[in-house]
């Protein structure tokens, strides 16, 4: 006799590749904001707003003055440029990843403007059914924008970078100054998508093991399981 | 403009500002890291955070070596938009900007150079000049407009038959903290490379570096130090003031 897998009776919800990528991803955009409030606090963009210091990254002004003779501009900048390389290597893996097993086909596309207000009613009215492995519409539209931050991001970090070597890249953005304030609001953009994921996350909390185990429970992820036997499902 | 920089202004030196700052923050006594991250203390500057990403910066110099194109020159703007007061920013305030006597002020020269005698500022005058207005990024998050002139570094390497194929080129200065900076060969070859003399057509005042500067249009604007007394062509990585506290070394935009 074997003793009763426990396997048998759960499924394969996310696939390994994709929550590497949501957890490695995670630290880094955690740690890019974090060095990034500090660096915008050094200069800021808007004379009203600066970021309070313990929501910064980039250590106590005392051990910055230390090590760094400033006020933490340094550190944050090493910080930003460290997480920059593990979120390169994270969004690679998972364009990769998403595009060969058809992941992207089945999570982004398509995304009806009908589908997205009836289930925005839907969820006004409380009864928004969410199955484990499934994208409803504002789910769908939600990650399409996380994405879109991110590219505004990569893409406007990059003309701030190098304003001179990538100047052709600037023009779309405003050169420069402009690729400030569109890093800002990809920024602000990516915030929200945060508050409201995380949100998301605490009124349905059953999503959240499988993003860290991978496997939910046969029976409440009964259509997520019928996907999965037609294989590579994630 | 930031609190720092209007302190520094104010004559204020980065201690006063940070004995300061360090109450406040001494009450609030938190972090993101000590929220966020593995250990209860700031793991910020602590040694082996700090070293490991001062390693990932040497790879980001190594990447930023690769990106970077010669022969590509900085957008240049028209005359009407040089402002005539240009920003002061400097680790001294304002007040203890070097006053340097332009007649017996020298620039040494040493290193891989065959001719290494001290040039004077009349025979840098005296050489072929070139000028350009373009944008000054600094690493702090602003940037500014404004003209510059000089002679191209790479005139005078030619001239004084330096080793164009030595990694490095850094700089002495002759101000109160003893500043002091590097670049690599392909930068300092660049174009727009200057061993600058004039803003907005007049002599470059103290505040900005008289009688001699280095500016170029491809690095951030620590890299571009005011006040310079000498120039050494090596094969040694040189360091400088803001790089061996943490600040990226290549540092180009």
């Amino acid at each position: 006799m074997h003793p009763p897998s426990r396997k048998r009776d759960t499924v394969i919800l996310h696939s390994r590749w994709v929550r590497y990528t949501h957890w490695t991803w995670t630290l880094g955009v955690m740690i890019l904001i974090g060095s990034g409030w500090r660096i915008y606090n050094q200069e800021p963009l808007f004379g009203f707003l600066r970021f309070p210091v313990w929501l910064t990254l980039g250590g106590d002004y005392a051990d910055a003055e230390r090590v760094h003779n400033d006020f933490g501009l340094a550190a944050a900048l090493l910080w930003h440029f460290a997480a920059m390389w593990l979120l390169f290597l994270s969004i690679t893996v998972y364009t990769i990843y998403g595009t060969l097993s058809g992941h992207f086909r089945r999570k982004f596309t398509p995304i009806s403007p009908r589908q997205i207000v009836t289930e925005i009613l839907d969820f006004l009215r409380g009864n928004l059914d969410h199955e484990l492995g499934e994208r409803n519409a504002v789910q769908k539209l939600l990650y399409t924008f996380a994405v879109l931050c991110m590219l505004v991001m990569v893409w406007s970090g990059l003309v701030l970078w190098k304003p001179v070597q990538f100047e052709e890249l600037g023009v779309p953005l405003g050169n420069y100054e402009g690729a400030g304030y569109v890093h800002f609001f990809g920024m602000a953009g990516l915030v929200g998508f945060l508050f409201i994921h995380i949100a998301l996350t605490l009124l349905v909390p059953k999503v959240l093991p499988p993003m860290i185990t991978g496997r939910a429970l046969a029976n409440t992820a009964k259509r997520a399981a019928g996907l999965d036997l037609k294989g590579g499902h994630s | 403009m930031s609190i720092e920089s209007k302190l520094r202004d104010a004559g204020l030196s980065g201690r006063d500002v940070v004995d300061l700052r360090r109450r406040v923050f001494m009450q609030r006594g938190l972090s993101l890291s000590a929220l966020t991250l593995l250990t209860g203390c700031d793991i910020t500057d602590t040694k082996p955070v700090d070293s490991f990403l001062r390693m990932i910066g040497r790879i980001n110099d190594g990447v930023q070596g690769a990106l970077f194109r010669p022969h590509k020159l900085a957008r240049t703007f028209p005359e009407s938009m040089v402002p005539k007061e240009f920003r002061f920013n400097a680790q001294y305030g304002a007040g203890r900007v070097p006053i340097i006597n332009p007649q017996t002020w020298r620039l040494e020269l040493s290193g891989l150079i065959s001719d290494n005698r001290p040039w004077s500022l009349e025979q840098l005058q005296s050489m072929p000049q070139s000028s350009y207005v373009a944008r000054h990024v600094c690493v702090e998050g602003w940037s500014m407009i404004g003209k510059w002139g000089g002679v191209p570094l790479k005139t005078l390497f030619e001239r004084i038959g330096a080793d164009l194929r030595a990694k490095y080129v850094a700089f002495r200065c002759d101000d109160p903290i003893n500043y002091s900076s590097s670049i690599d060969m392909a930068s300092a070859l660049h174009p727009q490379t200057i061993l600058c003399l004039t803003y907005a057509d007049r002599p470059i005042e103290p505040k900005f570096g008289a009688p001699m500067r280095l500016k170029m249009t491809t690095k951030l604007g620590f890299k571009q130090p005011k006040h310079v007394t000498s120039i050494q062509v090596t094969n040694e990585y040189p360091g400088g003031y803001w790089e061996d506290l943490g600040y990226n070394w290549f540092a180009g935009v």
